[in-house]
């Protein structure tokens, strides 16, 4: 059992999340304080813990934010260093809309 | 008053508490946040269904249930071998004791259970926050409405922000949460009767613990639903953020693990998603009720890990039986001070789920032991292993065989010993 054998692809993120019904609101409701996760080195931790790929790191050192693919789980909340994140639920009907769930 | 009640949250919680209240009678508003109910809502997830009977009769028959569980497999997985502990037992279902669920077209029933009570149910609308006077809280403000009732009841999940805004949760440790990434991966019904080796209706849960997590605290979950599996992790937060792995990765490579792929042959996914988990146990559960105020479920912290049953909506559903009993109790008194809502949490420390909380109160600790995600899954195998691979060379008795593969796990029969005492005392 030791190699790796694919036999059922998941796809990409991107893929992934094309599977799943959003209701996109045209406001973000997440804020990257960028001195702040800068200071702390937070945006690796924040791209690597993301389940849904919300946040990448860009070319300028700042951390990029797809507030459109958020699933809303709160991981990015609890782990993020103190004032590097603002993070509040999408409004009322917006957001991911589980199917499956 | 514009309502005796508002439930914030169509969950488990939120809808057993509106729709025992509204059958009482009581006038109850339901407030969701999705756009409709169940939207925002995931689980592993096998729900413990006999509460439900109490409030649903029938649940099993009318609810949109998967299946019902009858088998039950824990496993240790190694990166070159699995060991498993298979437990089918047609008990289990008769009476059913556990189904898999789907939340999405569950929760959607649940409200319209409540809906068919008499709640007024309100999809939509997300509460931005609580309305209170001198410590007495009296209603929601969603936008710029206001919503009046003698009690609110915070059903509004695991990161409960209406919780943190009356100072009932602050932040909580890394190491009682864990992020649930999930996959739901459409098979035929009989494919999955066949690949599980269950009858039609019935299914299977798997839980596992060891390399699909490379270590980190938390484990694998597989659940058969009617036409779809539910497969994937759960990881306790500390460690994700402390071992330096990424939740997708950990995802990824227990769905891809040698041990598991083949279970998901030809599936097509369906959805993805991901959820957080408490993981605290008895020390998340605390601040309950204040004055006009009552906290269930997801958000009182009320789930419980004790490595063979994980479990939340159970507790979540026992949590809005004591809630619900203790409002109309206050409703009928009129009283909704401090110490009338203080009768939500005698109710639920009475309930099953309040002795069970304090039962497992050690288990969460035990949980975090790293040899139990490390150690324990290569040992099993290599004592296994030398049983079974007989390669020709004389063989030994049981005793220097185990003796040999503790030897070599560097273990010792000291730490074994103690590891095992804990389990005994904590699960």
């Amino acid at each position: 059992m030791s190699e790796k054998v694919a036999i059922m692809e998941l796809g990409s993120i991107t893929q992934r999340l094309n599977k799943v019904q959003f209701g996109t609101d045209s406001a973000s409701h997440i804020t990257v304080n960028q001195g702040a996760a800068k200071a702390a080195g937070a945006g690796p931790l924040l791209v690597r813990i993301c389940p849904a790929g919300v946040y990448s790191l860009q070319p300028d050192g700042s951390v990029g934010v797809l507030h459109a693919a958020c699933l809303e789980c709160g991981t990015c909340l609890a782990v993020a260093p103190p004032g590097v994140l603002e993070w509040h639920y999408p409004a009322g009907g917006m957001g991911v809309a589980f199917r499956q769930g | 008053m514009d309502f005796d009640v508002i439930v914030v949250g169509a969950g488990i919680a939120g809808c057993v508490t509106a729709y025992q209240l509204a059958s009482g009678g009581h006038s109850v508003l339901l407030v969701e946040r999705g756009a409709e109910p169940g939207a925002k809502n995931l689980s592993g997830g096998v729900l413990y269904c006999r509460v439900m009977e109490k409030v649903f009769p029938g649940f099993v028959d009318k609810a949109p249930v998967e299946r019902r569980i009858t088998r039950n497999y824990l496993g240790f997985l190694n990166q070159d071998s699995l060991v498993g502990i298979d437990y089918h037992d047609q008990r289990l279902g008769q009476p059913v004791n556990a189904v898999s669920v789907l939340r999405a077209k569950l929760d959607a029933w649940l409200a319209e259970q409540c809906e068919g009570a008499g709640a007024v149910v309100m999809p939509g609308i997300k509460v931005d926050s609580l309305l209170s006077e001198n410590g007495q809280y009296r209603g929601i403000k969603a936008g710029d409405d206001e919503l009046t009732a003698n009690v609110v009841v915070l059903a509004d999940g695991v990161n409960s922000f209406l919780a943190r805004e009356a100072g009932l949760r602050g932040k909580e440790p890394l190491k009682h949460l864990a992020v649930g990434v999930k996959s739901v991966i459409g098979l035929p019904a009989g494919v999955i009767e066949d690949r599980f080796g269950v009858a039609p209706g019935e299914g299977a849960a798997y839980a596992i613990v060891g390399d699909c997590t490379a270590g980190v605290g938390g484990g694998g979950f597989l659940y058969t639903n009617q036409e779809s599996l539910s497969i994937g992790v759960v990881l306790r937060l500390d460690d994700l953020v402390a071992k330096g792995l990424g939740s997708v990765e950990l995802h990824d490579r227990f769905v891809q693990h040698p041990g598991i792929a083949p279970l998901l042959k030809d599936g097509e996914l369906l959805e993805y998603g991901c959820h957080l988990v408490a993981e605290g146990g008895q020390a998340m559960v605390h601040d309950l009720a204040r004055p006009g105020l009552v906290v269930v479920g997801d958000a009182a912290g009320l789930t419980l890990n004790t490595g063979l049953t994980v479990r939340g909506m159970d507790l979540a559903a026992a949590s809005g039986i004591a809630a619900a009993s203790a409002i109309e109790d206050a409703l009928a008194d009129k009283h909704f001070s401090q110490a009338a809502m203080d009768g939500y949490v005698a109710r639920l420390n009475q309930s099953f789920a309040g002795k069970d909380m304090a039962t497992y109160a050690k288990a969460p600790a035990f949980m975090e032991n790293p040899r139990l995600f490390n150690d324990y899954g290569p040992l099993l195998a290599n004592i296994l292993r030398g049983f079974y691979n007989l390669d020709t060379t004389p063989r030994e008795h049981a005793l220097p065989v185990v003796r040999g593969a503790l030897k070599a796990s560097g273990l010792g029969l000291v730490r074994l010993a103690r590891d095992g005492l804990a389990g005994v005392r904590a699960l």
